[in-house]
């Protein structure tokens, strides 16, 4: 066995090798960047890799690597490849392929495994692949022959794109990447599969459910952001003056002050949202999957109400709750099916109730007007920027917050781990948000906690320039952890401190960046302002204090009505 | 009354396979009484047959739509427990 490419033009026959071909595959299936990191039993795959247009983006840890893919796969809806060597290459990797495999992200991994005659043998940096990518993908291969990726490759783009999107595994062992094989002819790229047919007769039953209503509610999740749907459900909610809840997942769809949004329900939506759930006879839940973050206690769920249900898993269906209608179907077709047939209705009495509740129960914001709180910080950034700029988040009360008073105004504006909640997504996803997206901005808020968990990746994004912002809410704790500890655990902190502090700006120098600490500044606004407004990464560290809570919330298992509305603590 | 039931499934022969239907049941704990697979007799033997007992009642629809998204599964049918082929070899099971 050689690691040495061999170059096809050398021979009278189209010949390759297994990684040659490999990368030949990723360049027909429009592929322009992909995420990784080296090591010995991946080296042929990079090896060949230098002769593609294909550009690496070497990461600083596979999980970046796994991330940064997923970040260019959230904004551009294309199915986007990482690359890791096996072993802890791949134990690495993991966490961003279950995170993909939650929030129904079409993500490729590819890794190398050791040559077929060592597996099994414990050999070096060998571990089980296949059986550990199997219960986080759709589906996940390990290879036994350069032939394979003929058929494999373009079925992996397939099945990550095709009904609910999802991540895919391909294990491609070191022997295999080697092989030489004549190709005759290469296949067809993959490419997403017809959506399911549905019956319209199902549309027309489920219209005259909302027609018959007297307060009904739409509930719209990522679904319809997959979908590309936002724009018909806009079309849709006005035309049967349907109020409309939205789900972690689906902010943005609805743009912000629209007035028929209620912003999100659940855990930690706001008062009238959830009291809304309270009182509505319909729920038509479109493109969602009815997670308990934002159900909250199932059983009592929006208690008085029929649920409608549409989504393009069937397995959903049924799931969690138990529609009187439901369809399985691409979210953005039943709404161009519905568009084509509807009768515009209005709903007087149930929208001034809606409007009533509003206003004797509104999402209070403390602090909106004071840039070292937590609303105030994210309204000031707000305020600089305009609705080109796309927005991330790691995971904790920074993202709650930034849910909660993000002024979304479009669609796929909004990127953040939903399922799986993996602190340390927001950077790397902010870099493969920015290289597919160069011409947006992107602002990745981000808690002290999270950010320290990819921090690696900075040097990531200074070595390609990127138009990062990363605004850190930093309160020197784990928040939300120390958040529980005071409400459910009576106050007994435990082990929720940093007491050795990180000067993120020093770190950020370091990493080839600029960064700055508003916390020392003179005149903290106006630094604010300027380091969002120029071009190039920068980290702003931006002080907070730790006894900022997010409000309101629902206690985990609780009904929604039963909300903590709270004093910092 | 039984809450057991019996399903047929037409699956890719291929390594893995087994390890795609054992490993959904796991990590949806759904309960599996009971697993037989072999390859489709003729055919090249590019399918195999694998019956799977499984003690499940209200989620059995859901197990069932679990079941048919993997991508290795062609077909589940749900069938008659007599006479099927665990109940011809219990005595191997004593």
């Amino acid at each position: 066995m050689t690691d040495s490419a061999i170059d096809p033009a050398t021979c009278s026959q189209p010949r390759f090798s297994g990684s040659q071909l490999l990368i030949k595959l990723l360049e027909r299936q429009g592929i322009t960047h992909v995420s990784g990191v080296p090591g010995g039993a991946n080296l042929p795959i990079y090896d060949a890799l230098t002769d593609s247009s294909i550009k690496h983006v070497l990461a600083r840890h596979e999980q970046g690597a796994g991330f940064i893919a997923q970040g260019m796969a959230r904004v551009s809806g294309k199915a986007q490849v990482c690359l890791a060597s096996s072993g802890p290459g791949v134990s690495n990797l993991i966490t961003a392929v279950a995170d993909a495999r939650l929030d129904s992200v079409p993500l490729i991994s590819i890794t190398g495994q050791v040559s077929q005659d060592m597996i099994g043998t414990d050999a070096f940096q060998e571990i089980d692949t296949f059986g550990l990518m199997l219960p986080i993908t759709k589906h996940n291969w390990m290879l036994r022959s350069a032939e394979e990726l003929l058929e494999v490759i373009p079925l992996a783009f397939e099945i990550a794109l095709s009904g609910r999107p999802g991540p895919v595994s391909i294990d491609i062992p070191k022997d295999v990447q080697n092989q030489l094989i004549e190709v005759e002819c290469l296949p067809e790229p993959g490419r997403r599969q017809a959506n399911p047919v549905f019956d319209r007769q199902q549309v027309e039953s489920m219209l005259e459910r909302i027609w018959s209503a007297r307060r009904p509610l739409l509930m719209i999740g990522g679904g319809i952001v997959y979908a590309g749907a936002a724009e018909s459900l806009v079309q849709f909610a006005e035309c049967l003056d349907l109020p409309a809840v939205q789900t972690f997942m689906g902010l943005g769809i609805l743009p912000d002050g629209h007035p028929l949004s209620l912003g999100m329900l659940g855990m930690h939506g706001a008062p009238y949202t959830n009291l809304v759930l309270e009182e509505c006879d319909l729920v038509i839940g479109l493109g969602v999957r009815f997670d308990d973050r934002a159900t909250g206690k199932v059983a009592e769920f929006c208690p008085q109400a029929e649920i409608i249900h549409v989504d393009i898993d069937h397995s959903e269906i049924d799931k969690i709750m138990r529609p009187a209608i439901s369809i399985r179907a691409d979210v953005g077709e039943v709404l161009q099916a519905a568009i084509g047939i509807l009768e515009p209705v209005s709903r007087p009495i149930w929208r001034r109730r809606v409007e009533q509740l509003k206003a004797n129960h509104p999402l209070m914001l403390d602090g909106e007007d004071e840039l070292f709180r937590p609303y105030g910080a994210i309204k000031a950034v707000a305020s600089i920027l305009d609705d080109s700029v796309s927005i991330t988040t790691d995971v904790g009360q920074h993202q709650m917050w930034v849910a909660q008073a993000y002024p979304f105004r479009r669609a796929g504006q909004w990127v953040s781990s939903g399922g799986l909640g993996t602190m340390g997504f927001g950077l790397p996803a902010a870099i493969g948000m920015a290289l597919a997206q160069p011409e947006r901005k992107v602002v990745c808020f981000s808690g002290d906690g999270s950010f320290l968990m990819n921090i690696q990746e900075l040097a990531t994004s200074a070595e390609h320039d990127l138009d990062i912002k990363i605004v850190i809410l930093n309160n020197r704790h784990l928040g939300l952890v120390r958040q529980q500890q005071s409400l459910f655990y009576a106050r007994n902190l435990s082990a929720v401190e940093f007491q050795q502090n990180v000067d993120y700006a020093l770190t950020a120098r370091a990493m080839g960046m600029k960064g700055i600490d508003l916390g020392v500044s003179d005149n903290p606004l106006a630094e604010l302002e300027s380091a969002l407004m120029e071009h190039g990464p920068c980290v702003i560290d931006l002080p907070i204090s730790e006894t900022e809570m997010v409000f309101p919330m629902v206690a985990p298992g609780g009904a929604n009505r039963e909300m903590i509305h709270g004093e910092s603590a | 009354m039984s809450t057991i039931s019996l399903l047929k499934l037409t699956v890719n022969n291929h390594p893995g396979v087994l390890a795609h239907v054992c490993g959904l049941f796991a990590r949806r704990a759904y309960n599996l009484e009971g697993v037989m697979v072999r390859p489709i007799a003729g055919g090249a033997s590019k399918r195999s047959r694998m019956w799977l007992l499984v003690n499940e009642e209200e989620r059995l629809q859901q197990l069932i739509r679990q079941t048919e998204k993997l991508i290795d599964v062609i077909s589940v049918e749900q069938h008659d427990l007599e006479g099927s082929i665990f109940e011809q070899t219990e005595g191997f099971f004593v």
